[in-house]
């Protein structure tokens, strides 16, 4: 198994110099998630208006590719709509889920395809989703809150 | 294995010791050869302990106390064999005090159970623990605590990573029922006054639970003169099996304790409309018992008696007090814990300045040298010092000087790869 492959460039640039990064206000809903087996944490806000993801901002707690996971996917999902958020999560998930033989699609997953290699270290899969899972939580509170 | 003098460990023969651990000889990814450091999380097993568990499986395989036929009872004789091995291990004074279990968590649940379903805990009565206990010896007791509605106190740690006891005459009062505490922490390293503590709460007619899991494997232990009430350690932290644990309690208290799991073999007789229960131990062994796990636990009892505990504790003293000069010598890192080998067992955890623990492990791991990192099952004792989690290194009788040289080239090597 090759380090390299898990600590890509692109993830290690993330973890040093996060995107995104502080819990910010207006927020509709905030959760705090926590990986049980290593205890890493994440408290996460999203601000949705309508269908647009307008903020997520965040605190974590954690490991290089925890913490480099939660900056991309401030990155991906800011503005854009709901939708087009979740699916980006399946597809992330997809690709971690998929012990390396899921090909990334680039121009969806943009430097979230630096995190193909993590696949290949199934210890590391949940660090990697840990804010991806925390974001689907927040905004499914969010969309709760607004229902009539 | 024999009991030559070594230059640099003591007296134990590393060469032979280590032959007689197969895996010590793996090579893992890219032809590393393998340096095993997570000894506090699982010990290796020896040859001596592969074998006589496939020995039993092979000619003695049966279900014991139950069955009928030759090959029960040398199933239940090799069983029973295992409990006079352990008894005579630590020190027990009665062979009916050696309890099996599945592991140590297991142990201590049954104390905490059976203890609260006995009556001696009233409303307002306190359970006193320690911040630096496995989860294992905290969660329990809040169990305990919710059932029973008793109160949970614990003793705090000092700076340096000593147990607190500045304030034992206001934590153990006279509605104090139990004090448990660990003999050695896992994530600390401490070794604990245990004496100390155990005459306290003596004094206040508070019985004491000694979780051993990290003690019985690397010191002495005599359960007879120690004066605990039950002590508490699992198997597969002293070379044998994993799915064997055992609870030593002092006979008088296990009798005058109700059942914890009911089933099978801890019977006296079954009606529809009750049960009347077995004298100790099978009173708290529901069901077919981990068998071939005793079976090998009793192989690694004797490989250990045969190498001498004496000298597995001196190991481990030499062993630790080269890593904790080894370790801090490297610009960065913090140990979280004693900085010096005294009262001190061999697990010793650290952290290393902007490089998180998982990453620590996962860059080593790429060189062949496997800790554990993250919270070790013991998120309180992290959070008194601050850290989210640590790396863990951690040492048995056959680690090497050159494994611990290993671990500082390695961590050179994280600190090199992350840029610190």
């Amino acid at each position: 198994m090759n380090l390299d492959s898990l600590y890509q460039e692109i993830i290690l640039d993330h973890y040093k110099r996060p995107h995104g990064a502080g819990l910010r206000e207006p927020f509709r809903a905030e959760v705090h998630h926590v990986n049980p087996t290593c205890g890493d944490e994440i408290t996460l806000r999203v601000d949705v208006e309508g269908d647009r993801v307008r903020d997520v901002s965040y605190a974590a707690e954690g490991c290089s590719i925890s913490q480099a996971s939660a900056s991309v996917l401030n990155d991906l999902v800011v503005g854009k709509s709901v939708e087009d958020g979740f699916a980006l999560l399946d597809e992330f998930t997809e690709l971690m889920q998929g012990r390396g033989t899921v090909e990334p699609n680039e121009d969806h997953l943009e430097d979230a395809v630096a995190f193909a290699g993590v696949a290949q270290f199934p210890a590391r899969v949940k660090c990697a989703l840990l804010s991806w899972m925390a974001f689907k939580d927040a905004v499914a509170q969010s969309v709760a809150q607004e229902a009539p | 294995m024999t009991d030559t003098t070594a230059v640099d460990h003591g007296r134990l023969d590393m060469t032979g010791i280590r032959q007689d651990f197969p895996i010590l000889s793996r090579r893992l990814s890219g032809d590393k050869p393998l340096v095993y450091l997570d000894s506090a999380n699982t010990s290796q097993k020896p040859q001596a302990v592969l074998d006589a568990v496939d020995q039993h499986y092979r000619l003695h395989n049966a279900n014991v106390a139950r069955a009928m036929h030759q090959l029960g009872a040398e199933a239940t004789a090799a069983f029973e064999e295992a409990r006079d091995v352990v008894a005579g291990f630590i020190g027990a004074p009665s062979r009916d005090e050696v309890v099996f279990t599945k592991n140590a968590s297991e142990a201590l649940n049954l104390v905490a159970r059976s203890v609260g379903d006995s009556g001696r805990l009233a409303p307002g009565d306190n359970v006193v623990i320690t911040e630096m206990e496995h989860h294992s010896n905290i969660v329990p007791w809040q169990l305990l605590g919710n059932r029973n509605n008793a109160e949970l106190r614990w003793f705090g740690i000092t700076e340096d990573g000593r147990l607190d006891l500045s304030n034992i005459d206001e934590l153990i009062d006279e509605r104090t029922r139990v004090v448990s505490l660990t003999w050695v922490s896992n994530t600390l390293g401490t070794i604990n006054p245990v004496r100390e503590v155990i005459a306290k709460a003596h004094a206040v007619g508070a019985l004491v639970v000694i979780d051993a899991a990290q003690a019985v494997p690397q010191m002495p232990v005599d359960v007879g003169s120690l004066g605990a009430d039950f002590v508490a350690f699992t198997g597969h932290k002293m070379l044998g099996p994993t799915g064997i644990g055992v609870l030593w309690g002092r006979y008088d208290l296990l009798a005058e304790l109700p059942p914890f799991l009911g089933g099978g073999e801890m019977i006296e007789t079954v009606t529809m409309e009750g049960a009347t229960f077995a004298k100790p131990p099978h009173r708290f062994e529901a069901g077919t018992p981990p068998i071939a796990q005793a079976v090998g636990l009793g192989a690694a009892v004797r490989y250990l008696q045969d190498v001498g505990m004496a000298a597995i504790a001196s190991h481990e003293q030499e062993i630790t007090a080269y890593g904790l000069a080894r370790l801090q010598e490297i610009e960065g890192l913090t140990i979280v814990g004693p900085t010096t080998a005294v009262d001190r067992g061999g697990a010793v955890s650290f952290t290393l300045d902007s490089v998180h623990p998982h990453d620590i492990a996962q860059v080593l791991d790429s060189v062949g040298i496997a800790i554990r990192a993250g919270h070790h099952c013991a998120k309180p004792v992290h959070k008194r010092f601050g850290v989210q989690s640590s790396a863990r290194a951690s040492f048995y009788l056959y680690t090497t000087t050159a494994e611990v040289d290993a671990l500082a080239d390695g961590l050179r090597y994280v600190q090199k790869y992350f840029g610190v």
